[in-house]
């Protein structure tokens, strides 16, 4: 009978239980599984051979080859400043820190079409240094420059954000001790905080390659369309698109929604591990091992707090 | 920290290697520009270098080139700029993006929320895979979500054609435009609230129920002031992308001028006719709007975190 009880004053009845749960199936669903699903079925809907023969198509292969080489510049590019922006901000006092933590975040409030206008109007023909630049015969606009600079921009906080609050939370008390006990700049960072780091640094890698590969607005603004030159995977399945070339743009944007959905696993692969480390290293053994012998009750009667916070 | 400094390191070593300890005093200042920064001395390197590339890379990235939308605009006259801006479909344009970001982010309120409370509360078959499918919008390309929508709620598609008996249109229609922002601002919601909810103390519940409170009240008048800051800050992240959102929703629109047209697309005309400054100008007023969200949810955390009694750290 108390377990009953218990189950009114904190849960629902089971028929509310069932509607909420009901409710937020409809949601997923109509919002996110079923767009999912549809990517596919449109894909395959006139076959396997006309879908490989969509993928396989030169436009194709030169759209899959650019969409590599984009992420494959732009992602260590905001690796490396996304380390160097964590060892500054999480292991140092400093005057402003806070303000660039808020300018890191800027690129994901500015709208994509802008993150490429930016770029229009400094390196295109009327923009500040489009006359220098074509004068040296420079192009940066409308090539793969330009697409590799818009993706860097959508992309900028992706590792960085990551990393902040995961080193701020570890402290800095390990570094410290590599250091006194001799140890140079880069071996603490390669056999202390590397290791410490590596799987939120795997995180927004994953991130941020997704959104490398993926992003459309800023990359459409630069990257001027020239089919099988400067037309990324997203792109391409535009174009197909717009020509009413249902198939193949729904067979391109598989590939997008395979990537998605690898991304999605691996990102819930380690958000697992490092809640679990998280959590390993939250409680030293010691103390675990003192509260698992706690009686329920105890552990209640140390907690007032939960209620005095309210006002 | 303070244990590195006197005790465990020996005093000759210290002597030593200089770098090894502060100079007497705490607070201490070892460079003209770490003097304007106020650097509190730490034993770590590499503080100049990381700080001097971040800072470079930056500005070379961020803040130069968005700053040249300012300078920008600013070569425009204030008429000129009044007429880039408040031209019949420009403004109808903002008042889709802005109105409809708006409508998108309550309807996420509602629909994230029930989606947070159902994941964080409840145990049921398929909740891993439903929690990991919430990322979707992050981690599908806003191209292939846009046709993938489109398709869904055309009238031949699965959603579409269960609508149209009722006489609803949704893709190429206003409606449209709000389902895809809808689908990009729902993690927002869901993955600012679902961690409140988690670890709210179910101490707290209990003495509601105990002091008389039914379960509705309970929600509503312990949980819910709770959760409110995260609510808001979900809200607001969910307008700010919505506002800015171009891929998922050009597909959906139909883009007829002055019915469903967005302010992105309005940017990407105006670029198309070399109209530079005309876009800029139309920029301007959205990167004006996304600070001010930004600021403002900078702001919620900041009350948040006090609300909470935890020092925010960032």
């Amino acid at each position: 009978m108390s377990k009953s009880a218990r189950n009114i004053a904190t849960e629902e009845p089971g028929w509310v239980r069932a509607l909420l749960i009901a409710g937020a199936l409809v949601v997923l669903a109509s919002l996110l599984v079923l767009p999912l699903a549809a990517v596919f079925t449109e894909a395959l809907r006139r076959g396997f051979a006309t879908y490989i023969a969509a993928l396989v198509e030169p436009d194709a292969l030169a759209a899959i080859r650019l969409t590599l080489t984009v992420a494959v510049i732009a992602v260590p590019a905001n690796l490396v400043f996304g380390v160097a922006a964590a060892w500054a901000i999480a292991r140092f006092e400093f005057r402003g820190k806070s303000f660039l933590s808020t300018l890191i975040d800027l690129p994901f409030s500015v709208s994509p079409v802008i993150s490429g206008l930016i770029y229009v109007l400094l390196f295109g023909a009327q923009g500040w240094f489009g006359p220098w630049l074509s004068e040296h015969n420079i192009k940066l606009l409308f090539a793969v420059p330009g697409l590799v600079l818009a993706t860097v921009f959508v992309t900028f906080p992706f590792v960085a954000r990551e990393l902040i609050p995961l080193m701020q939370a570890q402290g800095k008390e390990e570094e410290e001790a590599a250091i006194t006990l001799g140890a140079s700049g880069w071996q603490t960072f390669w056999h202390v905080t590397l290791p410490n780091i590596r799987w939120g640094l795997l995180y927004g890698v994953i991130l941020c390659n997704a959104r490398a590969m993926g992003e459309f607005g800023a990359v459409s603004v630069v990257s001027g369309h020239i089919r099988g030159l400067t037309n990324t995977l997203p792109l391409h399945v535009e174009i197909l698109y717009n020509e009413y070339n249902f198939v193949a743009a729904f067979a391109t944007a598989s590939l997008l929604a395979l990537l998605g959905l690898i991304t999605l696993i691996a990102k819930s692969a380690l958000e697992w591990r490092i809640r679990n480390e998280e959590r390993a290293a939250a409680l030293p053994p010691e103390v675990e091992s003192s509260n698992n012998k706690l009686s329920p009750d105890e552990k209640i009667s140390h907690e007032p707090h939960a209620i005095a916070l309210r006002p | 920290m303070s244990r590195f400094r006197s005790g465990t390191v020996p005093r000759k070593r210290r002597a030593a290697s200089s770098f090894l300890a502060p100079p007497r005093g705490a607070n201490r200042r070892f460079s003209a520009v770490s003097g304007v920064l106020n650097v509190q001395y730490s034993v770590l390197p590499g503080f100049g270098l990381t700080l001097g590339f971040s800072v470079l890379y930056l500005s070379l990235i961020v803040l130069i080139p968005l700053a040249g939308t300012f300078f920008k605009t600013a070569t425009l006259s204030w008429d000129q700029f009044i007429a880039a801006i408040a031209s019949e479909r420009v403004l109808a344009a903002y008042r889709l993006s802005f109105f409809g970001s708006l409508l998108a982010a309550t309807i996420n309120v509602f629909a994230g929320g029930l989606v947070a409370w159902v994941l964080a509360r409840y145990r049921f078959p398929g909740r891993r895979i439903l929690d990991a499918i919430v990322d979707l919008p992050f981690a599908l390309p806003t191209a292939v979500a846009g046709i993938a929508l489109s398709t869904l709620y055309s009238t031949k598609g699965w959603i579409g054609s269960l609508l149209e008996p009722l006489g609803v249109k949704v893709a190429y229609t206003p409606l449209g435009v709000l389902v895809a922002m809808c689908f990009i601002g729902l993690p927002f919601v869901v993955r600012t609230l679902q961690p409140v909810l988690e670890d709210f103390e179910k101490e707290a519940e209990e003495a509601a129920a105990t002091l008389g409170a039914s379960r509705w009240q309970t929600v509503w008048r312990v949980i819910l002031p709770h959760a409110l800051p995260a609510l808001l800050t979900g809200f607001a992240l969910a307008f700010a992308r919505a506002v800015g959102e171009y891929g998922s929703v050009i597909f959906i629109a139909g883009n007829i001028p002055l019915v469903s047209e967005i302010a992105p697309l309005i940017i990407i005309t105006k670029l198309e006719q070399y109209d530079y400054a005309g876009a800029t100008a139309v920029a301007v007023v959205m990167l004006v709007v996304s600070f001010v969200v930004l600021f403002a949810i900078n702001g919620l955390q900041w009350w948040a975190a006090r609300r909470h009694g935890a020092t925010s750290t960032r």
